[in-house]
């Protein structure tokens, strides 16, 4: 739930990035970190396991400037995408604002795509959200492993696995390389506020 | 999105700084249960990253609430972490929002928790208007 300071001018939204495990969602957050460190007062908060994968999640805040007065506070989250962490997923959906789903183009990972797409759903269900009203951009993230040769899932594949029935935009993107990154993040920060626009007004 | 209006939030500064600050409590933040800052006094030496520091505090008491119904409890009556120099105090003032303070060793966990539930019962009037 965004919140708006009348006092301090300034209005906080939560954006979290979903998806299956090791899918690149806390790769895209290095990336707008190191990007935009200049913006980015602060470091970036991660709570991982020994192994280096998300525990619980990372935190980024970035400052986008003002709109009508109002200074513009995005927060920055990601979920832990392994299986076994989804009572933790639903914690940090709470007062969930926007929503990116990286989904993983490698066709090994083409259940473990839609399951998460699937459970998703019902995580937001539990805080009384409908995923077909909630501002939600997709990601295809790993395109830069197609020069390595490893069989990747096809562009029409994907759309038609996640987003035949929710036809939101979607990117074909590299986390790690940056492409595609900042276009998913710009879209869906300007979905976010339009869904917002008469509050703000 | 919600907003709460600027009388309501200098009131409720008010009420941090008079009840909590006065006694000793050295930085005292209202956040939401999605981890956004609602309003913040500190007695001018913290210097942390409020911003990490509420996502973070949504984070660890919304785990610890779910920790409790697994259980079956319906909540923890006590949300304290104890430091050498510091030592942070969670409340729940309603379903969403929470109360935290942190204080040193020159305050008694016994007298900020007579103290916070005043507030809570002061910034939950505040709160419903």
């Amino acid at each position: 739930m965004g919140f708006i300071n009348v006092k301090k001018k300034e209005v906080q939204i939560k954006i979290v990035y979903y998806g299956p495990g090791r899918g690149g969602k806390t790769t895209n957050l290095d990336y707008i970190n190191k990007k935009y460190k200049q913006r980015i007062k602060t470091e970036m908060v991660s709570i991982k396991t020994h192994g280096d994968r998300t525990l619980f999640f990372d935190f980024l805040p970035v400052d986008i400037g003002k709109i009508h007065g109002f200074d513009i506070k995005i927060q920055l989250y990601t979920v832990p995408g392994q299986v076994k962490y989804n009572a933790t997923r639903k914690l940090v959906l709470k007062g969930v604002d926007g929503l990116v789903f990286v989904a993983d183009l490698q066709k090994e990972r083409q259940e473990s795509n839609i399951k998460s797409l699937e459970q998703m759903k019902e995580n937001l269900l539990t805080h009384n959200k409908d995923i077909s009203k909630i501002p939600l951009v997709l990601q295809y993230n790993k395109i830069d492993l197609k020069k390595e040769g490893i069989p990747l899932l096809s562009v029409e594949e994907m759309e038609q696995d996640l987003n035949q029935e929710l036809k939101v935009p979607s990117f074909v993107g590299s986390a790690i390389t940056g492409e595609n990154v900042v276009e998913t993040l710009k879209k869906i920060i300007s979905m976010t506020l339009i869904s917002f626009r008469k509050e703000l007004q | 999105m919600y907003d709460v209006s600027q009388e309501q939030l200098e009131d409720i500064d008010a009420i941090l700084k008079g009840d909590l600050l006065s006694i000793g409590v050295h930085c005292t933040i209202i956040i939401d249960v999605a981890g956004n800052t609602i309003a913040q006094i500190d007695d001018g030496h913290c210097t942390f990253d409020v911003a990490a520091f509420a996502a973070l505090a949504a984070g660890n008491f919304a785990a610890v609430d779910a920790m409790a119904k697994l259980v079956g409890e319906e909540q923890f009556s006590l949300h304290f972490h104890r430091g050498e120099s510091e030592s942070i105090h969670f409340s729940k003032v309603n379903e969403d929002i929470l109360l935290i303070c942190i204080f040193g060793q020159d305050v008694s966990l016994g007298f900020l928790r007579l103290k916070t539930a005043e507030v809570i019962d002061k910034i939950k009037s505040i709160w419903d208007k």
